[in-house]
């Protein structure tokens, strides 16, 4: 039993990172479709969360001097999690961490490139704290529920994405091919849809997409940038062949084009692919395996009508998704856990469920690198590899072990909230359950949790019992299997 | 979705009421299995390695006029010799290490490795690597399914995986790999210290032994936390190893000490896995020096602290080491100074019991010469890599490779046993 209804709850897990004690009673009463248009529509709450770092009652940040999460990877680590803890817009995280993985771009690339400031300004800068475009992670926080064709075609342009698939050497008389195969691979119509030699004229439609280093400042002043410039001259302007439509009247090949109109083939090709009816039909199964279920394969019929919603509203994500959440795969209960949290969702879920006070978000940095989810650093352009592959010994003792390190941290707290439903240790377990939501457990663990409250002596509920064996409790909850799906 | 992973779950959860006299008995059978005590380290290099300018051709002028900047100058490589069709070849500079065990007879260099019609997608060329099959992308990996061969009830640590995520070449329908990215995190904590944290750690065990009947997803988690609690104590001891020679500082020579240990300290693991990336050098890779040399200095420094130190332990016979990519690199450099994905590389095969030296013949790189392929952009393969697997699993392993790859790949190995 838990202390919203559990479609409700069901909701949070998937399109947002699970409810705190507060959204428990923001949510109470609200319906599914409620909590939905709440979730999807959420341009009119303010985008307030980094104006709340630092209060003592909110999760804590920790830094070497200065909190800088402009400039400093680590700390727009922090940042960014206590977003997702904090935020009165949790779709929007939700989905810019989507977008994250679906546009995988690595920290360290960027770092050995451009430096360890400005890699971090090009992924995580807030705009108009310095010079320069705002970082890869505020534009997908932008676009979370935006047009997908604007995204991809702002993507193309990103300063991370183009020194990421070294962009930044893509010429005339020697394409680079990086970009404009995963622009086709992993960003759009995926293998199978596209041929090699597609890869070779994708390559060449984004000759020229550069960057420009700013010269107002010198290279170590974190005001200096780098931005998007097309270099028309190291455009290749011949004509390009694709053995899928490019253009409404059917027609393959991208005209030649002077220098200076050259820009357009990329407007064209990114387009074709955004409209390309692949295209819907993988996002539509990212989202199944993102909302609905890892454990189920993609329904046929949702893939289709997910790609009709997509088509039908030129690429504009937030229909699909409201598509997405109110559709009968999401509200069958059969689907209820099927999904294995991310490593960062573990992370946000549990700190929102178990507490946060005085609690530093830097404690969570080493542990998620172990459980193998670093903000900021995807394995590769492929993104994270999802689902059971979370799962392997080591992560999951980095998982169990941070919920030793939170629940520690959380004694007292945890301890208050259980105080009036701690006569026997049943009564504890339910109220734990219903606190920390993990899928249903069966008898056997059920069994084993009770034995483990009473295991130093017979229950007397005191403080000193209840000060041990409360947190040990949560840190056997949170690090249950059953806790890992959501 | 690998769902065949799953099932691997009911086979443990039968040994799950040993309780924690678990590792013990399972410390027996890891015993029983392991004589004679022969492993395989297997070595990925992610990305797709540049393999011309690990094996260099020094005396081609195609591999310098079509490589103007990340050529390695022919006076820099370290000079192996020639193969069958007479083309001189060279280690990179950075690998003296390599050289070493090559000048000893223990480094097989097997060239020109692949399969026909070349994946170029990091992704599909790893699954196909993988699954020993490039008509297919999924299913179980060829490890998984020489780990599924071995007798039951199975060891936790018949094999060891030093990366974070299972590898697809680990992934079978009856055999969990434990992974244990970082050995020093690898440990049970508590929010309680004493009997308390004693008790939870049990609790735990016992919250995993469930079989989670009609849940077979729960169930691979389940199965995943137990084999970590019952796995503690003994990777505790072959990270206590202290080594004969100092490894390079950085997560492959972590890696690699950690593995020695394991096999100096007898664990009986069998195969372990061991990856190390970087090697998807588009741009700015540099010849001798740069980031593929720093690639080869960490690769060919890390591999020559490892044999040496098993070596050391009197277990080079014991042991072989297998390094691959899923595919090389264009023959030409690009815009970037670097290289884009290609088709054939090389495979390298150390150990104390590997017959070293040139195996098959290199790529002549003058556009039209039929070793190359793509419009001569790429190395064509010679060697089947699924030969080279066949032989490591025959000849090596002691197990029948027919089945293990679903066909018969032994016509054609290289004899490097």
């Amino acid at each position: 039993m838990s202390q919203l209804d559990p479609s409700i709850d069901h909701l949070l897990r998937r399109a947002a990172f699970g409810a705190s004690p507060a959204d428990v009673e923001t949510f109470r009463n609200m319906s599914a479709g409620s909590v939905i248009s709440y979730l999807v529509d959420y341009e009119g709450r303010p985008d307030d969360a980094d104006a709340r770092i630092g209060r003592p009652d909110h999760a804590q940040v920790a830094t070497k001097d200065l909190f800088s999460p402009d400039t400093d990877i680590d700390d727009a680590r922090q940042r960014w999690l206590f977003r997702m803890i904090h935020t009165r817009r949790p779709l929007q995280e939700k989905m810019a961490l989507f977008w994250h993985n679906h546009f995988a771009t690595a920290y360290s690339k960027l770092a050995g490139d451009s430096g360890a400031v400005q890699a971090t300004k090009m992924l995580a800068q807030k705009p108009g704290v310095l010079r320069g475009p705002q970082g890869q992670i505020e534009l997908f926080r932008q676009y979370a529920l935006g047009n997908y064709r604007n995204l991809l075609l702002q993507v193309a342009r990103d300063p991370a994405m183009i020194v990421w698939l070294d962009g930044k050497t893509n010429t005339r008389t020697k394409p680079q091919e990086n970009f404009g195969r995963e622009v086709m691979e992993l960003f759009t119509v995926g293998v199978g849809n596209y041929t090699e030699s597609d890869v070779y004229a994708a390559a060449r439609v984004f000759t020229g997409w550069n960057l420009r280093r700013s010269t107002e400042y010198r290279s170590d002043d974190p005001n200096a940038y780098q931005e998007f410039v097309f270099n028309a001259e190291e455009h290749d302007t011949q004509e390009k062949t694709f053995s899928f439509p490019i253009y409404s009247n059917g027609s393959r090949t991208i005209p030649a084009r002077s220098e200076s109109e050259g820009m357009q083939d990329g407007v064209d090709l990114i387009t074709a692919l955004a409209l390309h009816p692949e295209t819907g039909r993988r996002l539509a199964r990212k989202f199944w395996n993102f909302f609905i279920s890892e454990i189920h394969t993609p329904d046929p019929g949702f893939v289709e009508n997910i790609a009709t919603v997509y088509r039908q509203n030129s690429t504009e994500i937030a229909p699909v998704i409201q598509a997405v959440l109110t559709s009968p795969w999401f509200t069958n209960t059969a689907m209820r856990y099927a999904r294995y949290s991310w490593p960062v969702e573990f992370v946000v879920r549990s700190v929102k469920e178990v507490g946060w006070q005085g609690f530093s978000l830097d404690r969570a940095r080493a542990p998620l690198a172990n459980m193998g989810m670093l903000l900021y650093e995807p394995p590769n352009v492929g993104g994270w590899v999802l689902g059971a592959n979370w799962f392997s010994t080591g992560t999951l003792l980095a998982r169990t072990n941070f919920a030793a390190t939170l629940t520690a941290s959380q004694r007292a707290g945890l301890t208050d909230a259980v105080l009036d439903q701690s006569r026997t240790p049943q009564a504890l377990l339910t109220a734990m359950l219903e606190k920390l939501t993990p899928a249903p457990f069966d008898q056997g663990p059920q069994q084993a949790m009770l034995s483990y409250l009473v295991a130093g002596g017979s229950w007397t509920g005191s403080e000193a019992q209840l000060n041990t064996r409360v947190p040990g409790l949560a840190r056997l909850l949170v690090g249950s299997s059953e806790y890992q799906l959501v | 979705m690998r769902v065949s992973r799953r099932i691997f779950i009911r086979d443990g959860v039968a040994t799950v009421t040993l309780g924690l006299a678990a590792p013990s008995f399972l410390s027996a059978i890891a015993h029983a299995q392991s004589i004679p005590s022969r492993s395989l380290v297997v070595v990925y290099l992610g990305g797709g390695n540049d393999s011309l300018n690990t094996l260099i051709p020094y005396q081609d002028p195609s591999y310098y006029s079509r490589r103007p900047t990340i050529a390695v100058p022919a006076g820099e490589v370290l000079q192996v010799g020639a193969d069958a069709a007479g083309r001189a070849l060279g280690l990179h500079p950075r690998l003296g290490g390599l050289r070493n065990i090559f000048n000893e007879g223990r480094l097989a260099l097997v060239q020109r490795t692949g399969y026909p019609n070349s994946s170029r997608s990091h992704f599909e060329a790893t699954d196909i690597w993988s699954t020993a099959n490039p008509q297919a992308t999924t299913g179980s990996g060829w490890l998984g399914r020489y780990l599924d061969t071995l007798p039951r009830p199975i060891d936790a640590l018949s094999a060891w995986n030093t990366a974070g995520e299972t590898p697809h070449s680990l992934l079978s329908g009856l055999t969990g790999v434990p992974a244990i990215p970082n050995a020093s995190t690898y440990t049970y904590a508590s929010p309680n210290r004493g009997s308390a944290a004693a008790e939870e750690r049990v609790a735990a065990q016992m919250m995993s032994a469930n079989a989670a009947p009609g849940r077979p997803h729960l169930a691979f988690v389940n199965s995943t936390n137990r084999a970590a609690i019952e796995t503690l104590d003994r990777v505790a001891q072959a990270t206590a190893y202290t080594p004969t020679v100092a490894y390079p500082n950085g997560g492959f020579g972590l890696a690699l000490r950690t593995v020695a240990g394991a096999i100096v300290r007898g664990i009986g693991s069998k195969v372990f896995w061991v990856q190390t990336s970087g090697f998807d050098t588009h741009a700015q890779q540099g010849a001798s020096a740069g980031a593929y040399g720093n690639l080869m200095g960490a690769l060919g420094d890390g591999l020559w602290a490892f044999y040496s130190d098993v070596r050391n332990q009197g277990l080079a016979n014991d042991t072989t080491v297998i390094v691959f990519s899923e595919f090389g690199r264009r023959i030409s450099e690009n815009g970037s100074r670097g290289t884009d994905h290609g088709a054939a590389g090389v495979m390298m095969v150390l150990g104390g019991m590997v017959r070293g030296g040139l195996h098959g013949t290199s790529a002549s790189l003058a556009p039209g010469h039929p070793t190359l392929e793509n419009n001569s952009g790429d190395v064509r393969y010679e060697t089947d890599f699924r030969a080279v697997y066949a032989t490591l699993l025959d000849r090596w392993l002691g197990a029948n490779s027919v089945p293990i790859l679903n066909g018969d790949f032994r016509a054609g190995a290289p004899a490097i046993f």
